[in-house]
C-alpha cells in the first residue's frame, strides 16, 4: 500500500520521539563511565572506576540479593497462584467469570501509592512488622494482574483437543498433565515468571512503603542514595540494573524463539 | 460438563484468596482507619469521626494539591497524545523491515526501573547536564539555566514514563482498523487527509480513550517524579500521602487522603467503564 503524504514529516517526528525518550537512559550510561567526582558534563576519559567501588560496597551488595531473592520468590509465588486462575479463564465458562476476572485485574487500576499503604496499614493492624515476607505479598499482589494477562494471552493459543486426545488414547490425568499440558504451557509459565521477576525487581512505588533498612531492594537503596543529588555512582548502579532487567527479556525472547524454532524440526 | 463445575473454582481459589485478604481487605482497612482519631500521643484512637476529611477541606491547601494532580494529570494526558499518536500510526503504516526491532525498543522502558528513568533526567536538565552543556559551549548562555525542579520537569518524567501506555494502546487499537476501509473511502473519492480523518481517526478512538484513562490514573498514583524532579510546590496528593504514613506516621489522615483519591478515580474508571467499557486497556497490556 502506497505511504500516505507528509510521511516523511510522520517518520521525522517518530525518530524525534525516540530521541527524546532515549538521551536521558544514554546519558545515565554514559555518565557512568566518566571517571570525573561529579556524575556530570563533559566526559573525562573512560573508565571502570564507579563500576569497583560499586563492587566493594557491601550495602549495594546486600541491596542486589535482596532484589534477586526477592524477584525470583515473586516470580514462583505469582506464577503458581496465576496459571491455575489464568486455566479458569480460558476453559471454563463459570458464573461471575467476568467479574472475578475484573477483581483479579483490579489491582493495576489501583494507585500504587494506595495499595503500599493498604498492604502496610493492614499488616500493622495484626502487629507485625515490616519484613521481607511483607515485600514479598506485596509484590505478589503487584504481579499477579501482569501474569493472568500474559498467561490468559498465551493459553488461549493450546486448545482443549489435545488433552482430551491424550485421555482417549488411554493417558492417565496426571500422564496428560505432564506429557501434554506442561510442555504445552512451559512458554507461558516462562513468560509469567520473567513478568514478574522484572516487575518486582524494578518497583520502587509501593515498594518504599514496606522497605526497611534492613530489607532494600535496589531501587530502594538507589532512592536514599538520591538524598544527596546525583552522583556518578548512582549512574553505574542505574547502569546495571537497565543491563540487567533489560537483557533478561531479550535474551529470554531469543530462548523461546530458539525452543520454538527446534520445534518446528 | 455438569460434574466439573467445581474445577474452575479450585483452579481460582488461591488468587482470589490472595486478591481478597492482600487487596479488598487492606484497602477496606485504609477506608475504615480515615475514620480514626490521631491521639497527641501519636496513637490511633478507633472512633467514627469526619474530622480527617474537615481537616482536608479546612482550608485551600490541600484540595489545591488536589487540584493540581488533576491538572498535571490532564497536561500528561494531553502531551502523551500529542507525543504519541503520530508515532503509533507511524507504526501502523510502516513497511519498514525494522519494525520489529522499533516496537521492542518502544516497549524497552518498560523493563528499566522507574526511578532511574526519572532520576536520568537530572542528567539532562540539570545545573551541569546536557542542555546546559551544550548551551554554555557553543556561547548561547553565560551561566546555567534552571531547568530542574519545577512543573516542565516533573512533566518530563511523568511524560517518560508514561508515552509507552499512550502509544501501546492507540496502536492495538488502529491495528486492528482493517486497511481495505481506508482504501474503499480513497477509491469512492476522498483524499489521503479526508479517508484518516473520516475512517482511520474514529475506528482508533477506543484506544485513544483507554490510553487517556489509563494515563491519568498512572499520573494521579505517583509520587516519585514530582518528589525527585520537582520543587517544593509540585508535590501532588500522592506525596502528600508518602509523607504522611512514611514521615509523620499520621496513619488516620495518610488514610483519608488515600481514600480521596482512590474515591475520585473510582468515579472516574467506573464513568468511563459505564459508557466505554473498560476491557481495552487489559487488552493492550497483553
Amino acid at each position: 500500500m502506497k505511504l500516505p503524504s507528509g510521511w516523511s514529516l510522520i517518520r521525522a517526528y517518530t525518530i524525534l520521539i525516540y530521541v527524546w525518550m532515549f538521551t536521558p537512559i544514554v546519558a545515565v550510561v554514559l555518565l557512568s563511565f566518566n571517571p570525573q567526582q561529579f556524575g556530570s558534563f563533559p566526559m573525562e576519559g573512560f573508565s571502570f572506576r564507579w563500576y569497583f567501588r560499586l563492587a566493594g560496597n557491601a550495602t549495594i551488595l546486600g541491596a542486589f540479593k535482596n532484589s534477586i531473592v526477592l524477584g525470583s520468590l515473586t516470580a514462583v509465588l505469582t506464577t503458581a497462584v496465576g496459571i491455575p486462575a489464568a486455566m479458569a479463564f480460558v476453559r471454563y465458562d463459570f458464573r461471575g467469570k467476568d467479574t472475578l476476572n475484573t477483581l483479579l485485574l483490579a489491582p493495576i487500576m489501583i494507585p500504587e501509592v494506595v495499595l503500599g499503604v493498604a498492604l502496610l496499614l493492614f499488616i500493622r493492624w495484626l502487629q507485625q512488622p515490616k519484613s521481607f515476607v511483607l515485600l514479598l505479598i506485596g509484590h505478589v499482589v503487584l504481579t499477579l494482574p501482569y501474569v493472568l494477562l500474559v498467561v490468559q494471552a498465551r493459553l488461549v493459543g493450546i486448545k482443549k483437543e489435545y488433552e482430551e486426545a491424550a485421555q482417549t488414547l488411554g493417558a492417565s490425568p496426571f500422564q496428560t498433565f505432564w506429557s501434554v499440558t506442561f510442555p504445552l504451557l512451559a512458554p507461558a509459565i516462562f513468560a509469567g515468571m520473567l513478568f514478574s521477576f522484572t516487575i518486582s525487581f524494578d518497583d520502587v512505588t509501593a515498594t518504599l512503603f514496606w522497605a526497611t533498612a534492613h530489607n532494600q531492594t535496589v531501587p530502594v537503596k538507589i532512592f536514599g542514595m538520591l538524598r544527596n543529588s546525583i552522583s556518578p555512582e548512582i549512574n553505574a548502579l542505574g547502569t546495571v540494573m537497565i543491563v540487567l532487567t533489560v537483557s533478561i527479556p531479550l535474551f529470554a525472547g531469543y530462548i523461546s524463539r530458539r525452543f520454538a524454532r527446534a520445534a518446528e524440526k | 460438563m455438569k460434574s466439573d463445575s467445581w474445577k474452575p473454582w479450585a483452579l481460582l481459589g488461591p488468587s482470589l484468596t490472595a486478591v481478597f485478604f492482600l487487596l479488598v481487605i487492606p484497602v477496606c482497612f485504609v477506608v475504615v482507619y480515615s475514620f480514626w482519631l490521631r491521639a497527641p500521643s501519636g496513637n490511633d484512637i478507633p472512633a467514627f469521626q469526619f474530622g480527617n476529611y474537615a481537616k482536608f477541606f479546612a482550608d485551600f491547601f490541600y484540595p489545591s494539591l488536589l487540584i493540581r494532580t488533576i491538572r498535571v494529570a490532564l497536561e500528561t494526558v494531553l502531551l502523551c497524545l500529542v507525543m504519541g499518536y503520530i508515532p503509533a500510526y507511524f507504526f501502523y503504516r510502516t513497511e519498514s523491515s525494522l519494525k520489529p526491532f522499533l516496537m521492542i525498543l518502544i516497549m524497552l522502558p518498560f523493563w528499566i526501573s522507574f526511578i532511574i528513568r526519572t532520576l536520568s533526567w537530572i542528567n539532562i536538565l540539570g545545573d551541569s547536564g546536557l542542555i546546559n552543556h551544550v548551551f554554555l559551549k557553543i556561547g548561547l548562555i553565560d551561566r546555567p539555566l534552571a531547568m530542574l525542579y519545577n512543573e516542565a520537569a516533573v512533566l518530563m518524567g511523568l511524560l517518560q514514563y508514561l508515552l509507552p501506555f499512550m502509544i501501546l494502546n492507540i496502536y492495538v487499537s488502529l491495528d486492528g482498523i482493517d486497511k481495505s476501509l481506508t482504501e474503499a473511502a480513497k477509491s469512492l473519492g476522498c483524499t489521503e487527509w479526508q479517508a484518516f480523518k473520516e475512517v482511520t481517526l474514529p475506528l482508533s478512538l477506543p484506544g485513544v480513550s483507554a490510553g487517556c484513562l489509563l494515563v491519568f490514573v498512572l499520573t494521579c498514583g505517583t509520587y516519585l517524579p514530582p518528589m525527585i524532579l520537582g520543587g517544593p510546590g509540585n508535590d501532588m496528593i500522592a506525596n502528600l500521602i508518602f509523607k504522611r504514613i512514611v514521615g509523620t506516621l499520621d496513619w488516620p489522615f495518610g488514610s483519608a487522603l488515600s481514600t480521596i483519591l482512590l474515591g475520585l478515580l473510582g468515579v472516574i474508571v467506573y464513568t468511563y467503564n459505564r459508557y466505554l467499557g473498560i476491557s481495552q486497556i487489559f487488552k493492550t497490556l497483553q
